[in-house]
């Protein structure tokens, strides 16, 4: 809504009116342009456009929800900047902030490296059973990436990512969140899933992308998914899922179920543009999301003094007006304590929260990685001996009297046992008919892909042979 | 992006380009008449069961479209740059007032952000309905169509899809556009198998295929002829209906020559076919695409057989343009129907340019010249 107003020669109340007449639903104070001097450069032109100012005008705010409005008092008392885009103070000296004015942000921890409560008041109080299930389960997903990776070295799967070193990132941020809340990973998020009840079969599946995969087969292995479990399938391109978080953020806001977002992704893919439109539109649209960074050290064999140049991931948080917080990955009390608060932030007041766990990644960044040709035995000889979250948990357990080492005994077996019996049966299940490639392109099959498919049907049924047709299930028709 | 920006705020982009007198920029020049082919938009008449109507032109006809789909649907969303206030084109005029400002919302200045932010809200099962300012501006949220919307339901095993999605975007020329707001990509989307890509003719092709695709449980990109934003006006059903996608029209029976366009070209091959008929004694069959991808070349393929011969016609660039797809699958359908090899009158294989607009078209001379050669080959 444009006024166009003489400043020069109307009397201030009939500003106002105007302003009233134009309908805008705010007041604004203009001092006189003589004695004030400040729109000395409109003395020459006899007009200047007022925008729609709201100041003191009703804006409506979500339940529970705070805003802080951009000040756009156009208030000649005070000598203040007026900019739409800033809302500071002037200075009078030539001072450029340099990034080594502040020293990083601090990493919050609860538990040390041997399991005891620094301080007493960030006790999670967490019971036996659930600091069990997450023991159990970071130990178990410990397994399964041992005989998963071997799997691989055999020929048996085609690839896979191990979680080595990370573990507590996903149990302690899976047990802080409501069931319902949406996850939206990067792949190196598996615990989550086993926290939420993803069985090792259902892993297993979709790793030799067989006929039970619920997949289909489509993607390689570690691509996992579970609609059931509120876990949005990975996929291979880094940081695309992080824009998808914040719409499905705004999407849940909408709806007024009081759940919330997390969206995991790497050091690394914090430097895609995908993660600087998601943070700033989270924040913008005001969506109730927890971005979680895992900061691992490394993106395959680039460490992170190669990745950025500030403070890690946790001092862009502020620059696009999001509650931040640094924690320690390792430390599964530190992380859940930290998730639970900003669930809490999320969900009562529709905002991102920036969560950077910093840990490292004790495993290669894949199957197809060695990365003894790009760090030091040593290095990682260091993280898998003296800050292993596996092993700062079973200290904690063993502290409070809960564990001991004939049960750890105990248990590593039947870990054992579970995984390599799940790995059996999915190794001998066949895999989909082929026709499957077909299918979910669209929602609908669509004449030219019948037209393939039968194409594809008639020159298999007429050189068998070249095909691996036993390995598959037979088609539907 | 900030150029554009510039001539939407002093509102020289959104002066009406009209048929023949269309102002040159900027009021202080004189008028300019431009000797290219002008366009002159032949208005249609929509079918009798769809209601009620008014009149419309394309801008209003989008507008109508999404205020029924907000209506009809609470999920229902549209977002993207300056949409807030009605956008730059006026599509979205006075849709925040009615729905409010969570439903209808500007984001910030990304269109990658723009497309994640829209899968992201379709695969929680809203109806997402995302602007791109101009088409030209669509390659940064390039990736997030082809890797993650088109690919979404397919490698999840239909556990997760974005559907809900909708992506629309003024595309063609408009007479003084130059690289940067004169281009039609869709050939780069027909290339991705997942995603729909969508472009009406006019108002009531308008209104009817954009909301058959926001219905659509695909993601879509629907692209809109910008010059025919206010040039095109019809009378336009008010109320709730649909064109069917994957489904051509055939706008002008003949017999002797096929001709395939989409979007304006559609308008502008309707005048070759009377220059064919008045200066030749030559009937076109004329065919309007309408869904880029996936295509209906039933239709097409049923229209060569008859005829013979084929020409196809858009503004895109040449080579690896959507005629060569047309015209490959003529050629293997149709192959002894065939009278002469298919012609296809194209944009230059050159960025579009500025000044050099009226030599670069695809105008219904060049066309008409093509015409020439299929019935004398």
């Amino acid at each position: 809504m444009e006024i166009y107003v003489n400043i020069l020669k109307a009397p201030r109340n009939h500003v106002v009116e105007l302003a009233k007449m134009a309908a805008v639903r705010s007041v604004f104070r203009v001092r006189s342009l003589m004695q004030q001097g400040f729109y000395g450069f409109y003395r020459n032109s006899a007009s200047f456009a007022v925008r729609n100012v709201s100041i003191g005008s009703k804006i409506s705010i979500a339940p529970g929800q705070k805003r802080q409005m951009s000040s756009q008092t156009l208030d000649l008392e005070e000598d203040k900047p007026q900019f739409p885009g800033s809302r500071s103070e002037f200075t009078k000296k030539l001072e450029f902030i340099t990034p080594d004015v502040y020293n990083g942000i601090p990493v919050y921890r609860v538990l040390d490296r041997q399991g005891k409560i620094i301080e007493a008041d960030q006790d999670p109080k967490l019971s036996k059973e659930a600091v069990y299930d997450m023991y159990h389960k970071m130990t178990l997903l410990n397994t399964m990436d041992r005989i998963l990776y071997e799997s691989q070295r055999q020929g048996r799967i085609s690839f896979y990512m191990t979680n080595y070193g990370e573990e507590a990132t996903h149990m302690g941020s899976a047990a802080a969140l409501n069931p319902g809340d949406v996850v939206f990973g990067q792949y190196r998020e598996a615990g989550v899933l086993m926290y939420r009840g993803f069985t090792l079969d259902q892993f297993m599946n979709q790793c030799y992308g067989n006929a039970e995969d619920a997949g289909r087969g489509r993607q390689m292995p570690v691509h996992y998914g579970s609609k059931e479990l509120n876990f949005v399938t990975i996929s291979s391109p880094l940081g695309t899922q992080m824009p998808q978080a914040s719409g499905a953020a705004y999407a849940l806001k909408r709806s007024g179920k009081r759940l919330c977002v997390i969206c995991y992704f790497g050091d690394g893919a914090a430097s895609e543009g995908d993660a600087h439109a998601a943070f700033n539109f989270a924040a913008t649209l005001e969506c109730p999301i927890i971005f979680f960074c895992r900061n691992n050290g490394y993106a395959i064999s680039t460490p992170t003094s190669e990745q950025y140049r500030g403070d890690g991931i946790a001092a862009r948080g502020p620059s696009y007006g999001m509650a931040t917080l640094r924690v320690d990955g390792n430390d599964a009390f530190a992380v859940y304590n930290a998730v639970k608060a900003a669930r809490e932030l999320a969900v009562n007041e529709n905002r991102p929260v920036l969560i950077e766990a910093m840990t490292y990644r004790i495993g290669h960044h894949s199957t197809s990685d060695d990365s003894t040709a790009y760090r030091s035995v040593d290095e990682v000889n260091y993280w898998d001996k003296q800050d292993h979250p596996i092993g700062r948990l079973r200290h904690y357990m063993v502290n409070q009297g809960w564990w001991d080492m004939e049960k750890e005994k105990a248990w590593m077996k039947q870990a054992r046992n579970e995984v390599m019996q799940a790995f059996q049966r999915a190794e001998k299940k066949k895999k989909p008919p082929p026709s499957e490639l077909f299918y979910d392109t669209y929602r609908e099959m669509l004449p030219h892909l019948q037209q393939q498919r039968e194409q594809m049907r008639k020159h298999v049924a007429q050189y068998p042979e070249n095909y691996p047709l036993e390995n598959f299930e037979k088609d539907r028709d | 992006m900030a150029v554009c920006g510039a001539l939407v705020r002093s509102g020289r982009l959104s002066r009406p380009i009209s048929g023949r007198n269309s102002a040159f920029i900027g009021s202080r020049f004189a008028v300019v008449k431009r000797l290219a082919s002008a366009l002159s938009y032949v208005p249609e008449t929509a079918p009798s069961d769809f209601g009620e109507t008014t009149k419309m032109n394309l801008f209003q006809s989008i507008n109508s479209a999404m205020d029924v789909a907000l209506a009809n649907d609470p999920t229902a969303v549209i977002f993207g740059e300056d949409v807030a206030f009605g956008g730059v084109f006026r599509c979205t005029i006075g849709l925040a007032d009615k729905y409010g400002k969570d439903r209808v919302f500007n984001t910030p200045l990304c269109e990658q952000g723009i497309a994640g932010f829209g899968i992201g809200m379709a695969v929680m099962g809203a109806t997402a309905i995302a602007e791109i300012q101009f088409a030209d501006y669509i390659f940064p949220a390039f990736d997030q169509i082809v890797n993650e919307a088109a690919k979404y339901r397919y490698r999840s095993g239909n556990l997760f899809d974005c559907g809900r999605l909708t992506m629309r975007a003024p595309c063609g020329a408009v007479g003084h556009g130059a690289l940067y707001h004169s281009q039609s990509p869709e050939a780069f989307f027909a290339h991705v198998p997942g995603i729909k890509v969508v472009i009406p003719r006019g108002p009531i092709q308008a209104k009817g295929l954009l909301l058959a695709c926001i219905k659509d449980d695909n993601p879509c990109i629907f692209l809109e002829p910008k010059i025919l934003y206010r040039a095109a006006v019809e009378h336009v059903p008010v109320g709730d209906f649909s064109l069917p996608l994957s489904s051509a029209e055939v706008v002008v029976e003949g017999k002797d020559v096929t001709m395939v366009a989409w979007g304006t070209q559609v308008q502008v091959l309707r005048e070759v076919c009377n220059m064919a008929q008045e200066k030749l004694g030559v009937s076109c069959e004329l065919i309007d695409l309408r869904t880029i991808m996936p295509w209906d070349s039933e239709t097409v393929i049923k229209s060569v057989n008859k005829t013979g011969r084929l020409l196809v016609a858009h503004e895109a660039p040449l080579t690896g343009g959507f005629a060569a797809e047309v015209a490959s699958t003529v050629q293997s359908e149709c192959f002894l129907h065939l009278e002469a090899p298919v012609e296809r009158v194209c944009g230059y294989d050159t960025p579009f340019p500025h000044i050099f607009e009226p030599f670069y078209m695809p105008d219904k001379w060049r066309c008409f010249e093509a015409v020439k050669k299929l019935i004398n080959y």
